[in-house]
């Protein structure tokens, strides 16, 4: 079979899911609507990225790819945009499995005035709603779990996520530089397939670019939700000084710098206003996953680059 | 070098000094934490299989082999002998390092000697080869549960089960990647 024919008879196959692709793209934007957010697009080739120690961006003749719209969200929040959201494709050098693609679907939103307590609340409305609009009920069932969408879902601490599930404490899996091996083997797989689950309070030195607590400065508001072992959104009160930015941003190219990888530039002469807010990146090809029971992440999109 | 991101199922690496193939491999990475490529590797000379995780700073060298089309000429003691049909080069592998394929060679049988930095390291037989029954008790019907097989015995000394049918002196067709009976050769 020639390599159109077979993809052809592919995207056949796909077009259910294709068609609830759509319609929770169309649901996601009716629910920011009635709350009032502007949808917005920014631009995808940057001349600045926001440095990572652990995602590399693709880099192209005019520019670097974005990996998240979060700078210029935040630049757009600096200007008075308030409450904004935005779907886009990011790219991310290297990110190819199951349930990674180098080029994937987010839905990235920003609501001011509230902490990342209230947006985990936001973001189970959100995920209720679309099923409860899709399907009628408030439950789905994934990979032959029924998970239960009602609310409020847990919350529990990284630090009692370890404690539960791994044996060993997330301090010592810091410190003996095993996080990821313990999160990604022992902690993920038990998290979120009865109901999901925001795993919440992160160590400062995993902050991204949350605030930090004002009573406890060790520990970072920046939550990730996890439904069925996977990860779903990561979010955070966002730290809205300059000048502790750019010192983060240092300390990521500081990082790539000991790993031996490249240093990215970011905006230095830049000041950011940004407003007293909260943000949350969203996968939306692994939401659709949940929804249409899937697998793989290349059963949700319409076709890869690497199979046209 | 290879870096973790070259990383994939087939890949062969040097762990140790040895060559290993990847056998399985699987990518994970949390949102914003560091990438996992975790591997499993089969050691290429002594076919232990083990399990790797490495991250992106990790680097590899490529494990140098090459795969010669040989002749297997003779048996002396535990060493078997192996000829290049252009060159005439001969090269010896022990047992060991032969393995199961013991149980298919037949002198002038080409097969593909593997070799590591220059050192013949174990063969791939051809999937199909043909042998010689040399042993059949006669069989009676019901002598046993599996009425439909019989073990027999082949040039190689290799114990076989094969359809009731067969008998001494004929030839027939085994595959080697499963060590079971395929056909009966008419010749």
């Amino acid at each position: 079979m020639s390599p159109g024919l077979r993809n052809r008879n592919v995207i056949k196959k796909k077009k259910d899911v294709l068609v609830l692709r759509a319609k929770i793209l169309d649901l996601i934007r009716l629910f920011f609507k009635e709350r009032e957010f502007i949808e917005v697009e920014t631009p995808f080739i940057l001349p600045y990225i926001i440095p990572e120690a652990y995602i590399d961006p693709i880099k192209t003749e005019v520019g670097y790819l974005h990996t998240s719209p979060e700078l210029c969200m935040k630049m757009l929040l600096g200007l008075g945009c308030n409450n904004i959201f935005q779907i886009c494709k990011c790219f991310r050098k290297g990110e190819r499995s199951k349930i990674h693609l180098p080029e994937f679907t987010m839905l990235e939103w920003y609501h001011v005035g509230i902490d990342y307590n209230k947006l985990m609340e936001e973001c189970e409305l959100l995920i209720r709603n679309i099923c409860y609009k899709l399907f009628n009920k408030e439950k789905i069932n994934y990979q032959g779990n029924e998970v239960d969408l009602a609310t409020p879902w847990n919350r529990i601490s990284l630090t009692n996520a370890f404690e539960k599930y791994a044996n060993i404490s997330l301090y010592e899996a810091v410190d003996k530089g095993i996080f990821e091996e313990i999160l990604v083997y022992k902690v993920e797989p038990k998290l979120g397939f009865k109901q999901p689950v925001f795993v919440k309070d992160y160590p400062a030195s995993m902050a991204a670019l949350a605030k930090l607590q004002d009573h406890n400065p060790n520990i970072a508001e920046r939550f990730e939700l996890y439904i069925c072992g996977l990860e779903i959104a990561n979010g955070y009160t966002e730290l809205t000084d300059m000048a502790e930015m750019k010192k983060r941003w240092e300390t990521e190219n500081q990082k790539r710098t000991q790993m031996g990888k490249c240093v990215y530039p970011f905006p230095n002469g830049y000041k950011i206003n940004i407003p007293d807010c909260s943000g949350v990146a969203l996968g939306i090809d692994r939401l659709i996953m949940l929804f249409s029971d899937k697998d793989r992440i290349d059963s949700v999109v319409s076709m890869l680059s690497e199979d046209i | 070098m290879y870096t973790a991101s070259d990383l994939r199922k087939g890949l062969k690496i040097v762990i140790d000094n040895e060559p290993y193939i990847i056998i399985d491999f699987q990518f994970s990475k949390p949102g914003k934490g560091q990438a996992l490529y975790r591997c499993k590797l089969r050691n290429m000379i002594t076919g232990v299989i083990v399990d790797k995780t490495y991250r992106s700073i990790d680097t590899f060298q490529p494990a140098d082999l090459e795969e010669r089309k040989m002749q297997f000429l003779y048996k002396q003691d535990d060493q078997y002998c192996f000829m290049d049909m252009e060159t005439y080069e001969q090269v010896f592998l022990n047992e060991d390092q032969v393995g199961d394929a013991k149980n298919f060679l037949t002198d002038n049988l080409e097969v593909e000697v593997l070799f590591f930095e220059g050192k013949p390291i174990g063969i791939n037989l051809p999937n199909f080869v043909d042998l010689k029954v040399i042993k059949s008790d006669p069989w009676v019907k019901g002598d046993s549960v599996s009425s439909n097989t019989k073990p027999v015995t082949l040039e190689t000394g290799y114990i076989i089960r094969v359809p009731t049918f067969i008998e001494e002196g004929e030839k027939i067709r085994v595959d080697t990647r499963t060590g079971e009976y395929v056909t009966r050769i008419k010749e």
